[in-house]
């Protein structure tokens, strides 16, 4: 019941506001309900892939926004991905609704100056490593995209303790040629019969395992240095900064 | 005359001549190259020593990609098969004598599955081939052209044909694809001449069947028990086995209370009748999706004190097993690969389940993942070392119950897994005795397995890997001989011929066929 004294017009956006997110809430449980029983089976129970690709990303690239996505589920991915030719329409909307869902992470407001962090990227030579938005050196993971992925928690994390926020399947290795230096790097590729390495000045390896000591695998190990004597102010700024790449160009 | 009966003998293959396939090891006549399901060539040429000079002597790009086709050798000419497609080859050159297609309807759709064939089956002068649309099509050797085609089924309600299939005496023999989609399974032989159906035989017992009462009220009809993958046959005994998928649905066991026969079963069935004979179920009641959807291998060594027929099988849900084929008597089982779902088997082989380890709906972790231990692809048994050749895969799932509804034509699966972190996860080539289950050795695979395996009388062991290597192993060692990188995620099988006396290796990597020799 509206209070007498609570002035009338704020109450409308307000309610429109919350009836919105309802109906958004409502769509994204009857997706998820659709999702797990003519989706899951490929790309994972929750969305993180399996025979089918992941779709936890902030962005689908087959299917950036609502309509290409309802259009893509609608009619498949032939061969492989069969079309949803037994939903309706309207399944099809809130099946797209909670598969968009999934790469989204919560609104978050994180503190800082974004623009003081970006300078800070630029004066610790962050790019001499990673690519933002095309700048910068490919050594490391891209992070034009990285705060659509990944809260500010995470990316602090990251900075202080590099190793302890690891990308998925990242591995650094230590190779020892029979004959030949020692190679220590970033594994870009292997098999049961040879491996390949990037190191740390861009330079390629690849060795057959056959012509090597047994190889060193390091797991929970990261090139990148800890910044953990950054003062906490610059931290701040520079994760408003990460936490502000979207991937928007 | 003598040349007569010569050119008589290379323009057809009839049964005997499968039976008798060890005769002529430069040819490929069947899915698994004798009826014994043991993919072993006796060729010798290829060895440990010589291995290393492998090179490719030609390749064929397929119209479609993720093949899985184990190709067919007959007198120089390979048959190959894709999707509704078929080709015959120059065995020496790659070149084509023909090609044949049909059309997959529009409105087809693949329900849990990537649309596929694993090959085609030869009898006298025709090729058979089985489609997405589940037609049975025979082929004129020659020329390719359709003699005759049979509707098996209605694709529409998600059966569907990926399957090789079987000659054996006047028959063919064919399995669905479908067990996501509720479809109630069934192994059809037709008249090899005419196309008219011999027999069917239900994988799911309707009332009054024996085993019908392992259902509860309606379940049956939507009780799954595809069968999918080429089974084995022992002519002397004119006993058909083969393997039956999962129960439907998949993940949610609540609705089909009982143990579910035939699921996750091998069947022995009367190759005339096809009646059944015995049947073994390695995975009462399953609720992870382990189909026995397998190879059979049958091989006759002295187990518990006496000669046997054996069959055994390395079964998706990560036990060995070990039965008499000629009465199903269970004789042996172990863990081949980790597994937490069940404390072992009892002394009649029915697993000892660990409470907890079925699907939940926050997700219930347990190893081996939905794909199995194995899956569909070929293990190896060779006579040579009497060793067991199996692509492993070691990985877990967090294994989801959700709701069923059962709607015709969509999936029908209340449930399913979610992958867990790709560096725990990992395959093997692995030689077990074939008669103990033993582990005697492994070759470590970064990732799990989609790749069968062949053995050889040369001592080679042959796969592939998800990298795109194909390579050697030593069969007594599994030190590896040789490796090729074939640009793409192999999912087939590997098979051995002669091309003018010279021993070949096939396998086909994705779009491509590569054929490699000495």
């Amino acid at each position: 019941m509206l209070s007498n004294n609570m002035p009338y017009r704020p109450i409308v956006p307000l309610v429109l506001a919350l009836l919105s997110a309802v109906t958004l809430l409502a769509q994204e449980s009857e997706g998820r309900r659709i999702f797990e029983a003519q989706c899951a089976l490929c790309h994972g129970q929750q969305g993180g892939g399996g025979r089918g690709p992941s779709l936890v990303k902030p962005t689908l690239t087959k299917a950036p926004d609502a309509p290409s996505l309802e259009k893509l589920i609608s009619e498949g991915i032939p061969p492989e991905m069969p079309g949803a030719w037994q939903l309706s329409p309207n399944e099809v909307k809130r099946l797209a609704v909670f598969v968009r869902s999934l790469g989204q992470l919560p609104s978050e407001t994180v503190p800082g100056d974004p623009a003081h962090g970006r300078d800070l990227y630029r004066r610790q030579a962050c790019a001499s490593c990673h690519i933002v938005a095309g700048q910068g050196s490919g050594f490391g993971p891209e992070l034009s995209a990285i705060g659509a992925r990944r809260n500010a928690a995470f990316l602090r994390e990251a900075l202080l303790s590099p190793s302890a926020a690891l990308p998925e399947g990242f591995l650094m290795v230590e190779a020892v040629p029979r004959q030949g230096a020692k190679v220590t790097g970033i594994r870009v590729g292997e098999d049961p019969f040879t491996i390949q390495i990037i190191d740390a000045a861009g330079g390629f390896h690849s060795f057959r395992l056959a012509d090597l000591q047994p190889l060193n695998k390091l797991p929970k190990r990261s090139p990148m240095p800890a910044y953990a004597k950054l003062p906490p102010a610059d931290l701040t700024d520079l994760v408003a900064y990460l936490a502000s790449l979207k991937g928007t160009r | 005359m003598l040349l007569l009966v010569a050119l008589l003998a290379q323009s057809s293959v009839p049964f005997e001549r499968i039976v008798n396939a060890d005769q002529q090891p430069g040819n490929w006549l069947t899915y698994s190259r004798t009826y014994q399901g043991q993919r072993y060539s006796p060729l010798k040429e290829l060895t440990p020593k010589n291995a290393a000079g492998l090179k490719v002597k030609w390749a064929y790009q397929f119209r479609d990609g993720n093949n899985q086709v184990s190709p067919i050798v007959v007198d120089q000419v390979m048959y190959l098969s894709g999707p509704n497609s078929a080709v015959a080859l120059d065995t020496r050159t790659g070149s084509k004598y023909w090609s044949w297609s049909r059309p997959v309807p529009t409105d087809y759709q693949s329900i849990g599955f990537g649309r596929t064939n694993r090959g085609v089956a030869v009898l006298d002068d025709l090729v058979y081939v089985a489609t997405l649309d589940c037609y049975l099509v025979a082929l004129d050797a020659k020329s390719g052209k359709e003699r005759w085609s049979v509707k098996a089924a209605d694709y529409k309600l998600g059966y569907s044909f990926t399957v090789a299939p079987l000659a054996i005496n006047g028959k063919i023999v064919v399995g669905t694809s479908g067990g996501e989609a509720g479809v109630r399974g069934f192994i059809d032989a037709y008249d090899a001449k005419t196309g008219q159906r011999a027999w069917r035989f239900e994988t799911i017992p309707g009332p009054g069947q024996p085993g019908h009462e392992t259902w509860l009220n309606d379940a049956w009809k939507t009780g799954g028990g595809s069968t999918w993958v080429t089974g084995a046959y022992d002519p002397q005994l004119n006993l058909l086995y083969w393997g039956i998928g999962n129960p439907g649905p998949d993940w949610n066991g609540d609705v089909r209370p009982g143990d579910n026969l035939y699921t996750c079963s091998f069947v022995a069935l009367d190759g005339n009748t096809g009646q059944l004979r015995w049947h073994f179920q390695f995975t009462p009641h399953d609720v992870h999706d382990w189909d026995a959807a397998h190879v059979p291998i049958l091989f006759d060594a002295t187990v518990r004190g006496r000669p046997r027929k054996l069959i055994a099988n390395a079964n998706r849900n990560a036990f060995y097993y070990v039965l008499d084929r000629e009465t199903g008597e269970f004789l042996s089982g172990k863990p081949y690969v980790k597994q937490t779902w069940a404390k072992g088997l009892d002394d009649r082989g029915r697993p000892i389940v660990i409470p907890g380890s079925e699907p939940t709906a926050e997700g219930s972790l347990v190893f081996p993942s939905l794909n199995g231990a194995t899956i569909w692809y070929s293990p190896a048994y060779s006579p040579a070392t009497g060793l067991y050749y199996v692509a492993a895969r070691e990985k877990s799932s967090l294994y989801f119950k959700r709701e069923a509804d059962y709607k015709p034509g969509t999936f029908f699966a209340g449930g399913g897994e979610q992958d867990l972190d790709p560096n725990e996860e990992w395959g093997a080539i692995r030689a077990l005795d074939a008669t103990t289950g033993e582990q005697r050795w492994q070759f470590k695979l970064i990732t799990p397995p989609w790749a069968g395996v062949m053995a050889t009388a040369g001592g080679l062991v042959f796969s592939g890997t998800n990298e795109g290597n194909f390579f050697a192993l030593d069969a007594a060692t599994g030190q590896p001989a040789w490796d090729f990188q074939t640009g793409s995620r192999i999912t087939a099988n590997p098979i051995s011929f002669l091309v003018n006396g010279q021993q070949r290796v096939a396998i086909a990597a994705d779009r491509v066929l590569y054929v490699f020799g000495l």
